[in-house]
């Protein structure tokens, strides 16, 4: 029988797809269902002066801090129970981020559906008035060619398309083909980040075969399709410390050490030594015997 | 149960304030960000407008009116972040967020203190402040009152006021609705002379004066400024026995006699 092609990898063949400078989307949201296994891998890479564009939690904080952001696009960082992400406060408080973006949160799924669409833009009223129009001077503005209700000739935002070289997104089951699905509650912009990447990583906390997709969950679920996805990863527990429901929920006690860490120069190298000086494997068991000191 | 014949507190009277601003909402999304607003909007569910849509703030469009912070029972719909963004461009929505920074002119902070390109303190990011502000009714909720929140000019625009979306031309203020802003102290709205913040109400037991003091910037304030009701018992019932029976409302307002 003929098959599509099996894409599936490694974490480090993801790696090796990547490349210095590129632009680099991150699904999930804020943190929920981040591909922080392939967050850690490029932590561990040489790659530098990337463009990040990611609805933020973590994920930002941590490349940040490492230094990989050259230009970072964004509405918001955050890890939901720890409201403002240390590290990313600390990039921006100490200005190490050359290029920083913040844009409104739904510019961004507007930005994504252009790249989606192949068009250069789309219109939207989100920017009008604010700063996000002040502080990000490439933002145009377009003029709509019908006149509304009032004669007027309405000004919106042009939200240029964004486009990326990669996207990496976290989703609970995949096939060996790029087939994948989201369990939880929200698919969040995962499929659009596919959509408006040349190439897109998808890791999961498990591969089945294709049937096994759709067994016991409804079809819709499948939020990607193969012909959007070039690799797929195997990496359980790989969007820890974020959630990835129905699998696990956020690791609270992980994510307040991690806070806590961040603050004290000591405690931060204390924490890199110990959680990100190793493979993905050796993470997990650190994570593992974090959790067994305290129980 | 708690004694609904017990003194009023002021986290009570924040309630029913919020209530209020959601009362001529009709049929559409209510979105409370934070602790008060929470309690206020399912107040109004339970009370003055019970057409109003709510979810629980992640993915589901509540079918009843769960306790703050507890789990739907009923489930009326999914609405999951980029649906939220649908309805934000629909425009049948009411947000009520925080605000680290609100100035004269109705303009909201969430985003940074200080210049934007090195700011002394990084907060959250604008969020969907912009977005709202120019599509759907929004308001703002202050739990703590002063002039380091009350300030002239915000540092960055998150939220723009109605004044700068008219200046921002119609595509902007056509749809710009800032309805109501509550604070621990009192209740405004825009209507004061060239778009700026008007005195609506004194919370009981606050004076004119009191909250002159807590803002930093000359506020519109009419010749006679009505204090804010207090919640009928009906009302509080519902706030103490059913919507937040572990008192989590305190913790956002304090009882005012602790206070002091």
């Amino acid at each position: 029988m003929t098959r599509p092609r099996s894409k599936q990898m490694t974490i480090d063949e993801v790696v090796a797809q990547l490349t210095d400078g590129m632009t680099i989307g991150i699904g999930g949201w804020g943190p929920r269902r981040k591909p922080m296994a392939l967050v850690r891998a490029i932590l561990r890479s040489e790659l530098k002066d990337l463009t990040i564009v990611s609805w933020g939690g973590a994920d930002v904080g941590l490349l940040a801090e490492a230094g990989k952001i050259k230009k970072l696009i964004y509405a918001f960082v955050t890890m939901d129970s720890v409201p403002l992400e240390p590290n990313f406060q600390a990039a921006r408080q100490n200005r190490t981020i050359p290029e920083i973006c913040e844009w409104d949160e739904g510019m961004f799924q507007t930005g994504l559906l252009a790249a989606s669409q192949r068009l250069p833009f789309l219109p939207m009223r989100a920017g009008l008035g604010s700063d996000v129009l002040v502080n990000n001077p490439d933002l145009k503005l377009v003029a709509s060619p019908y006149a509304d209700e009032n004669g007027d000739f309405e000004e919106f935002v042009a939200v240029p398309a964004l486009k990326l070289d990669v996207a990496l997104v976290h989703m609970n089951r995949a096939d060996a083909h790029g087939n994948a699905t989201y369990l939880g509650p929200d698919p969040y912009f995962d499929d659009l980040f596919a959509m408006a990447a040349d190439k897109t990583f998808v890791s999961c906390e498990q591969i089945v075969d294709t049937a096994g997709l759709t067994t016991d969950v409804p079809v819709q679920r499948v939020l990607l399709n193969r012909m959007m996805v070039t690799g797929v990863v195997e990496t359980p527990n790989g969007a820890h410390f974020t959630n990835c429901v129905p699998d696990y929920e956020r690791d609270e006690k992980f994510q307040k050490h991690y806070a806590a860490s961040v603050k004290d120069p000591e405690a931060w190298a204390a924490f890199k030594e110990r959680f990100l000086s190793g493979d993905e494997a050796a993470y997990q068991d650190a994570v593992k015997a974090f959790h067994a000191e305290q129980d | 149960m708690t004694d609904v014949n017990s003194t009023v507190t002021r986290a009570e009277v924040c309630a029913a304030a919020i209530a209020d601003a959601f009362a001529e909402d009709g049929e559409i999304f209510g979105s409370p960000m934070g602790t008060l607003p929470m309690l206020g909007a399912r107040l109004a569910k339970l009370t003055s407008n019970p057409d109003l849509v709510m979810s629980d703030g992640e993915s589901l469009y509540l079918g009843g009116v769960p306790p703050i912070f507890a789990k739907a029972d009923v489930v009326e719909g999914w609405i999951p972040f980029r649906r939220v963004f649908d309805v934000v461009a629909y425009g049948k929505r009411h947000v009520m967020m925080g605000a680290t920074q609100v100035d004269k002119h109705g303009n909201q902070n969430i985003s940074a203190i200080g210049p934007f390109e090195q700011p002394k303190r990084q907060l959250l990011g604008s969020r969907g402040a912009p977005g709202n502000t120019v599509n759907n009714r929004t308001s703002y909720w202050v739990p703590k009152h002063s002039s380091r929140v009350f300030v002239e000019k915000v540092d960055i625009v998150s939220g723009v006021g109605p004044k700068a979306a008219k200046e921002a031309g119609p595509a902007a203020s056509k749809y710009n609705d800032i309805h109501r802003i509550i604070s621990n102290l009192a209740v405004f709205d825009m209507g004061g002379p060239d778009d700026t913040m008007r005195l609506l109400s004194v919370h009981p037991g606050v004076t004119v004066d009191e909250v002159v003091e807590a803002t930093g910037f000359e506020l519109d304030i009419p010749s006679e400024v009505p204090t804010t009701r207090e919640p009928d018992s009906a009302e509080l019932m519902i706030i103490r026995n059913m919507l937040d029976p572990k008192n989590i409302r305190d913790r956002e307002v304090p009882p005012v006699e602790a206070t002091k």
